[in-house]
């Protein structure tokens, strides 16, 4: 342990802390604005700086290890008067008009300068207008109010290993852009999101559809139907009031009820129909030599990204639908037949802890009827949050109210998904059974549960041992993706999610997700799991009716055509 | 006054041929190094109390023991040759006239620091002396001054000659290391410092070409006569490069402890066209701006750290009482603006309001108030930059805030608030 003084207190902390985390741990808040905790240092904003006794200059906090008998202050003259300079100076450069920002509120930036009071800038604004990159469906890059933190560059590569952002040019005119200044859809990004969720302010921003949704929500010719993913209901409490990983299923259907959806279905009801369409094509392709491992294909992140920087494996990738698409296929054939209506006349809204769902709804491949998108609006977990606080609901206090019928019963293998190692984990309790013919030992595979970079496992099916891995951030997804595009991959099935965590740390949830936050909402998800009567795809019994009533069987013809699709290459030069 | 300790080969042998160099001593101390046990050429440099001549007088020793406590099976020597700071043209001076002592210094610390591989990166712009270090590399190779078994011995050490695109920050040695890892140069965070993680993340020791010609020097002479060089603090010689408004300009070799006026008037023969000196710039253009008074000062580090910042490159830019201190200001802001990497905040945004605010006082429309902004802004920048670029660029500012205070209120318009 190091003795130390910060702001005369006595202190007593572990060896290599930084300055930083020994003053919070010690309840001395010192301001940060580049400084994400889990991300790599950038220590560029220098905000953090403190006032080190018998060194000359400030040092930042965020990259300074303490010392024995170190003594800092951390709001002397010297050092608020540093940070308040260059808060000025960030401000400067930067488009502070607040209140025309969807981060208005949010923004750390903003909150900054209020708490270090400043309330007029010394500095003249010295901002040259830049072009606003709008490129894509699911994120909006405004270079105008990037302040150039870096936060975004280190998570682009080094949780996802993409490299897609990078600080360009130098001195006054650096600007974080894709390379030579194109658009983010001149590179192959993937549109999951991390860059957006670490924004300190609103330099990248989903693509904000609220607007869209309200105007279709009272269109009295309109039919609104929404699906919220397994992976907001454990995460939406938190942007309204309540505790990180509160399960909010009820209220979350009653809050959509209240906004005016005529119906509130769950994607998890397309996830145990992927379970039981995606278990039977992996059966499919071990038995018939097929092309193995197989991938799977819930997140869009990972599509784009195979698409773009491994057409060579596209094969490996199960055809399956992602549940968002099987959704919106059933809801605008099978349910709109139920209703009477006619897809035209009926809008499907997503809620998704994702961007990169914006950006999957929007394909060709998805309009069933060949015409009209099967998912025609998708909002993030944090759009959703902003609409509920625009109609003012006191979301704590609403009641709990069920899912509409037919797709409200699922299991608790569907509620799984949003949690890296779920769908693996959802996919051999229903396989083990179908080929075994007698039920998982235990139905919790803890081997692909958590949050290390890879995990695996392996199943005895009929007689042969066979062997799983779960990959969750691409760059850990890269190193199985590698075996597999060599022919050296020893397993039969991957699981493989964009982001780091799965779902639930997907690039649309609440802000300030951090280490903590995913193990949080990964253990509600758990939780939920065990709550539910029902725990394997295979039980469920509306995936049981909706085969009875239309699909017929799995893999059959109409599952076929609507409940999967095929991928391209869309490798960029 | 002058002492010709590492630059009296400059202009007597031709620096394009090894046999002069060898005539005239050359290769000796790499030879006697060979010899000796790697402590002993430790301890010869830590009692040389030799400092790094690029700017921030490091103990030269520290930082080599520092690469020497290192283990590992790779390590690098880096000669900083990026002389891009205006006013400075001491290491070209070197490099185009005698180069081989550069090449015997990097090989005589990499055996003490059993380094296996040396980089010299030298600025774009100087052509001919890259010319030059190619011609010479070739030459030592061939003579068995590089390469696998250096002089028969089992010392192995060779290196390669690299250049950037220009920039003036890698000079700045994590933004040095960045670009000849084929990287934009833009510095790291420190710690770690180099010698621990530095190039292709292993050890890595860097040092200024007129550092690394003081090592051969100091292992002929033996480390303890060296100290007696100079002052007591502040050892050997220095390279002066003495231009601006002086009628003798040029690279001057001359023992710490001379003073500024003594180099000026007796070396450099005083003032062009009988003109009056108003100031002088020591160390480039990230030195500070002294006033005629104090020219008595002598050349000394601990006496330039006075100026709160790293002057120690041994420029001095002579300025006449023609020329406005504001205009020249101007430039050196204008020209830390347009190197400035990007990377922190207050060189980022600070050089661009420095130029507003400096320009506010070149049209007489600064207020009080903008002349407390532009000290405190000078003040934070120096105090919370993260490279030596934006912490030593405000110098100017500072500097003739101190010693040219009238000028500033004279261009002030008190009737503004």
């Amino acid at each position: 342990m190091i003795q130390l003084k910060i702001n005369n207190i006595e202190l007593s902390v572990p060896e290599k802390t930084t300055i930083l985390n020994a003053a919070r741990m010690n309840n001395i808040n010192i301001p940060t604005l580049c400084y994400y905790p889990d991300l790599g240092l950038q220590s560029d904003c220098r905000i953090c700086v403190v006032e080190i006794d018998g060194q000359k200059g400030l040092a930042t906090s965020c990259s300074t290890k303490v010392r024995e008998g170190m003594v800092v202050k951390t709001n002397s003259p010297r050092v608020l008067n540093a940070r308040k300079t260059i808060t000025e100076l960030i401000l400067s450069n930067h488009d502070a008009n607040c209140t025309a920002c969807p981060k208005n509120l949010k923004c750390e930036l903003q909150s900054l300068a209020n708490k270090l009071g400043i309330d007029q800038n010394r500095f003249e604004p010295v901002l040259r207008v830049k072009p606003i990159d709008t490129s894509n469906p699911s994120l909006i890059r405004n270079p105008n109010r990037c302040i150039k933190c870096g936060r975004c560059i280190d998570v682009c590569k080094n949780v996802q290993g993409m490299n897609v952002l990078e600080l360009m040019g130098r001195g006054h005119d650096a600007e974080i852009t894709p390379a030579y200044g194109r658009f983010l859809s001149d590179e192959s990004c993937t549109y999951c999101g991390q860059c957006a969720s670490v924004c300190p302010v609103g330099a990248i921003i989903e693509n904000d559809e609220t607007d869209r949704v309200w105007k279709q929500l009272h269109d009295k010719d309109k039919t609104t139907i929404v699906q919220v993913a397994p992976a907001v209901r454990v995460s939406l409490g938190e942007a309204l009031g309540l505790p990180i990983g509160s399960i909010v299923t009820g209220k979350l259907v009653t809050a959509l009820k209240l906004l005016g959806f005529h119906y509130v279905f769950d994607t998890d009801f397309t996830a145990d129909l992927t379970i039981i369409e995606e278990g039977h094509e992996l059966l499919h392709r071990v038995t018939n030599n097929g092309v193995l491992p197989m991938i799977t294909s819930c997140c869009p992140g990972w599509i784009n990204y195979a698409e773009q920087r491994y057409p060579s494996i596209l094969s490996h990738i199960s055809t399956c639908k992602s549940p968002q698409q099987m959704f919106g296929a059933l809801a605008k054939t099978y349910f709109t037949k139920i209703i009477q209506k006619e897809p035209k006349d009926v809008i499907v809204v997503s809620i998704m802890p994702c961007t990169a769902k914006k950006y999957e709804a929007k394909r060709d491949e998805m309009k069933s009827d060949g015409i009209h998108q099967d998912v025609d609006i998708v909002l993030t977990t944090r759009e959703l949050s902003k609409m509920l606080d625009q109609m003012g609901v006191d979301f704590a206090k609403l009641d709990e109210t069920p899912f509409d019928n037919p797709f409200g019963i699922t299991t608790g293998a569907a509620a799984i998904f949003g949690a890296t190692g779920g769908v693996m984990e959802a996919a051999l309790r229903t396989v083990y059974e179908v080929v075994n013919h007698q039920p998982l030992e235990s139905i919790e595979l803890t081997e692909v549960r958590g949050l290390d970079g890879i995990k695996e496992t392996s199943v005895e099916l009929g007689g042969n041992v066979y062997r799983f891995a779960v990959a969750h951030s691409l760059s850990n997804a890269k190193t199985l993706v590698d075996q597999v595009s060599n022919g050296t991959s020893p397993y039969t099935f991957i699981e493989i999610m964009c982001c780091p965590g799965g779902c639930i740390g997907g690039g649309g949830q609440p802000y300030g997700t951090i280490q903590k936050t995913r193990r949080d909402r990964i253990e509600a998800t758990y939780l939920l799991d065990q709550s539910m009567p029902l725990r394997k795809s295979h039980e469920s019994p509306a995936v049981k009716e909706i085969y009875r009533a239309f699909l017929g069987e799995p893999l059959g013809e109409l599952s076929h055509k609507l409940l999967h699709t095929h991928y391209h290459s869309r490798q960029h030069t | 006054m002058e002492r010709k300790l590492i630059s009296a080969r400059c202009g007597v042998i031709n620096p394009l041929s090894i046999d002069d160099y060898i005539k005239t001593g050359g290769y000796v101390a790499l030879r006697k190094a060979l010899r000796m046990e790697r402590i002993e050429i430790l301890e010869e440099i830590s009692d040389s109390k030799l400092r790094g001549r690029g700017g921030a007088g490091f103990l030269t020793s520290t930082k080599m023991m520092g690469l020497a406590k290192e283990s590992g099976p790779m390590k690098y020597i880096v000669c900083n040759a990026d002389e891009g700071e205006p006013g400075n043209f001491k290491d070209r001076f070197l490099i185009e006239n005698d180069p081989h002592q550069i090449i015997e210094g990097m090989a005589i610390i990499a055996f003490a620091t059993r380094a296996n591989h040396g980089y010299i990166y030298v600025r774009g712009e100087y052509d001919h002396a890259i010319e030059v270090l190619q011609w010479t590399l070739l030459e030592a190779r061939k003579h068995k001054f590089l390469g696998n078994n250096i002089m028969d011995s089992d010392f192995s050490f060779d290196i390669e000659l690299r250049s950037g695109a220009g920039s003036y920050v890698c000079g700045e040695e994590f933004a040095l290391i960045e670009s000849i890892e084929g990287k934009p140069g833009r510095t790291r965070v420190k710690p770690p410092f180099p010698t621990s993680i530095g190039l292709f993340g292993k050890p890595t020791l860097i040092q200024n070409v007129e550092t690394l010609v003081n090592i051969p020097a100091i292992l002929t002479m033996g480390g303890k006569a060296y100290s007696k060089i100079g002052m007591p603090n502040c050892t050997g010689t220095k390279l002066i490069s003495l231009s601006g408004n002086v009628k003798n300009k040029g690279v001057y070799e001359i023992p710490f402890g001379i003073s500024i006026r003594k180099v000026i008037f007796e070396l450099g023969g005083g003032i062009e066209n009988n003109k009056k000196l108003k100031m002088v710039q020591l160390g480039g253009a990230c030195g500070p701006f002294i006033p005629e008074y104090m020219l008595d000062m002598l050349i000394d580090y601990e006496r330039f750290e006075e100026f709160e910042s790293k002057t120690g490159a041994g420029a001095i830019i002579v300025v006449d009482d023609r020329f406005d201190l504001f205009d020249l200001m101007l430039r050196v802001v204008r020209f830390f603006e347009h190197e400035s990497c990007g990377k922190c905040t207050p060189c980022r945004e600070g050089h661009a309001q420095l130029v507003i605010l400096l320009q506010k006082f070149i049209d007489k429309k600064a207020s009080m108030k903008d002349l407390i902004s532009i000290e405190s802004l000078a003040r934070v920048m120096h105090q919370t930059a993260l490279c030596g670029l934006g912490q030593s660029s405000p110098t100017a500012i500072i500097s003739t805030l101190r010693y040219f205070r009238d000028e500033y209120i004279d261009r002030c318009d008190i009737w503004t608030n």
